[in-house]
């Protein structure tokens, strides 16, 4: 029988470090083409629709910009929080909260306007997303309650509160009894970059800003070097006097802070008003754009420009080729499938150990094996 | 009489897909595998199921097409954490992705198609005595699977040898692979055992709860399920009596929203969700119960040497 056998690196390999991001983009490619090919459709076609055609024209850009915002903004907080070993899998509730609680403004006040509403909205939207990642903190630090599972209940809770508020008390009373919120007024909507070429707003921006900063932080700073030692030893980080619970809290308060700032950028930016349904599942994608872009802030800005792709190409074959636009989750799901096994490479080789279990292979081990014997 | 009969019964049926799926990933977790990819298996087993129940006219074929959906897609989490010694938080949570994509891609044909429900058990002259009747022998099929299933799985893991070594080797993988214990064999074949019910799961949700394709209509069971190990602190009794609470209040609030109780449904329908977290919590505040419980190497790689 066939079989792999993991050999331990004497250190970590910086060649497969930087090559499995795109040793894994490559088998994923493949994987598409079966896919594609299992669909009954050329694969050079389909890729050239998916992955090429909706960033061959300016605008189009833009639009990738549009949706990668969201992404790298929910990847940078969730990549201190996995660096940290703690697992904060409910950034999509924390979007959608940013989203509500910045939305406060224009939608209770919409008479209030001027330049303090726009930095009021996002502080807010901070604030909201912050203030959801603290339950599973509080939990966590004060319970020993697992944060997997409770960030991820809270996730399903926040949709059907931004449900009823829509189809409630916040609905727009002209709004043709559409489940939606009036349509903010201009000084809540996030200004596009330029609006000449393009829809991409200041989402973008934001978005790079964060990752420069926590890369910053993560990389320049004691606080970083601290997320490190307690995500790889907590039992070192005590000692050294680093804080576990003092770190759930950042690490959850921090990446719910950015996950609520995407969420009302998306809102005030691309949006303009509060839906049933605000999000895509970017919460959920931003984990595989963590780890696509190995939890390194600036990985994470070229991963979240792919994974944007993933959305636009899925849109674009969904219209041209009349394939489910499920067809995106698919190709994301693969790729963090592919990083995960690909990032195996960094610290193991692997041998495939085939029928030749019988045949002696020259290596130092085997040479061992007789002297134990003997000693026996 | 005849509501109260009706009650129970809806409870058994909102109750069973959770409890085979937590039985399933009891067992995973028993040998100290984390898989947290119930949710994704859960939904490929439903949309397995169904299409095959849809393709062949039979109910029973898609019943054992769910069971092999499961398996099959736990298979690939099993080669990525076990032979390829992957993080096993962030293999599941993939796991869960890419099945709830591909499930929706595969799934885009059956959407609004017509389902066919598994027959209930129907024993002349059994499932007509009053009260009893209904509940102990007019049910569906996969009801009793998974009481017979709790059973089996908790013989096997305290009564048999083969789960005393399953259950050792999730306290220590270690000393079991110097005992010369087959750490991975044991651990892949818990592992698939934990996606067949997991896709028997999901099977039973496309071909008895509502005999039909929605897009996500495991609607967070498979995360439910996982808390319920929790919550059960691994004994499968516990998860059995978690299961039918769970039931219990999943039924309740849909009962709630058709009587007209003047809260927004929204609510209501989040209570299972809040459920969960507040039974999470309630269980993790007795941490001496969660520590002597917890599989001791849970979630953690194995890499034997040689």
């Amino acid at each position: 029988m066939m079989r792999l056998e993991l050999v331990k690196r004497p250190q970590r390999s910086a060649l497969f470090s930087a090559l499995s991001p795109f040793i894994a983009f490559a088998l994923t490619i493949i994987a598409g083409a079966i896919m594609f090919a299992l669909l009954g459709v050329n694969p050079l076609t389909a890729f050239r629709i998916y992955f090429i055609e909706p960033i061959s024209q300016v605008w189009q850009l833009h639009e990738l910009a549009i949706k990668a915002a969201p992404l790298i903004l929910i990847a940078v907080g969730l990549s201190v929080c996995y660096k940290a070993n703690i697992w904060n899998i409910g950034a999509e509730g924390q979007f959608i909260l940013g989203g509500i609680v910045g939305s406060i403004i224009p939608v209770l006040f919409p008479q209030f306007e001027g330049p303090l509403v726009l930095p009021l909205m996002l502080l807010l939207g901070m604030v909201g997303g912050a203030a959801y990642a603290a339950i599973p903190a509080l939990l966590k630090t004060r319970f020993g309650t697992n944060e997997i599972l409770t960030s991820l209940m809270l996730v399903y809770v926040a949709q059907l509160f931004l449900d009823w508020l829509v189809r409630g008390p916040w609905r727009d009373p002209q709004g043709h009894g559409f489940p939606q919120t009036i349509q903010f007024n201009d000084s809540a909507v996030l200004p596009e970059l330029m609006p000449d070429a393009g829809r991409a707003n200041w989402g973008f921006v934001f978005a790079l800003v964060a990752a420069v900063l926590v890369w910053i932080l993560m990389s320049r700073m004691l606080k970083g070097f601290e997320v490190r030692v307690l995500g790889s030893s907590p039992r070192a980080g005590r000692f050294a006097g680093f804080g576990l619970n003092r770190m759930v809290f950042f690490a959850f308060l921090l990446s719910g802070a950015l996950a609520g700032l995407a969420g009302i950028s998306e809102v005030s930016g691309a949006i303009g008003q509060l839906q049933p349904v605000i999000s895509p599942g970017y919460g959920f994608t931003a984990i595989i754009v963590a780890f696509l872009g190995r939890l390194n802030p600036l990985g994470i800005v070229a991963a979240g420009l792919v994974l944007a792709l993933t959305y636009l190409g899925g849109e674009a074959v969904q219209s041209a080729l009349g394939i489910s636009d499920k067809v995106a989750r698919v190709f994301q799901g693969m790729l963090l499938f592919f990083v995960l096994g690909c990032d195996t490479l960094i610290h193991y080789r692997i041998r495939l150990i085939g029928l030749a279990l019988t045949k002696p292979q020259g290596t130092a081990k085997l040479e061992v094996a007789p002297k134990l014997k003997e000693a026996r | 009489m005849d509501i109260t009969v009706n009650i129970l019964l809806t409870i058994a049926t909102a109750a069973t897909p959770l409890l085979i799926a937590a039985i399933g990933e009891l067992v995973v977790e028993r040998s100290g595998v984390l898989n947290l990819g119930v949710e994704g298996m859960m939904i490929m087993g439903a949309v397995g199921g169904f299409g095959a129940s849809y393709l062949t006219g039979s109910p029973w074929i898609g019943l054992l097409a769910a069971i092999a959906m499961g398996a099959v897609f736990s298979l690939l989490f099993a080669v990525m954490t076990l032979s390829l010694a992957t993080n096993q938080v962030a293999t599941g949570l993939s796991l869960t992705l890419l099945g709830l994509g591909l499930s929706g891609m595969m799934g885009t044909r059956f959407v609004g198609q017509p389902g066919e429900r598994l027959p209930n058990l129907d024993i002349p002259g059994l499932t007509s005595i009053p009260v009893i009747g209904r509940l102990l022998f007019g049910q569906d099929p996969i009801f009793y699977i998974s009481i017979a299933l709790t059973a089996a799985v908790m013989w096997f893991l305290f009564k048999t040898r083969t789960g005393l070594t399953l259950r050792s080797i999730g306290d220590s993988h270690t000393s079991a692979h110097a005992l010369g214990i087959h750490v991975i064999r044991y651990r892949y074949l818990a592992v698939i055992f934990g996606g067949a019910c997991a896709g028997l799961a999901g099977g039973h949700l496309s071909l008895v709860y509502t005999p039909q394709w929605v897009e996500n209509m495991s609607a967070g069971r498979g995360w439910i399920a996982l808390a319920l190990v929790v919550f059960a602190s691994w004994r499968p009794w516990r998860v059995l009596a978690g299961a039918y609470i769970f039931g219990a209040v999943w039924i309740g609030q849909l009962h709630a929203q058709a009587f007209g109780i003047p809260v927004p449904s929204q609510f209501l329908s989040s209570l299972p969700y809040l459920a969960t977290v507040v039974v999470l919590v309630l269980i993790s505040r007795n941490k001496r119960l969660t520590m002597m419980n917890t599989p001791a190497s849970l979630g953690q790689p194995f890499v034997p040497d040689r």
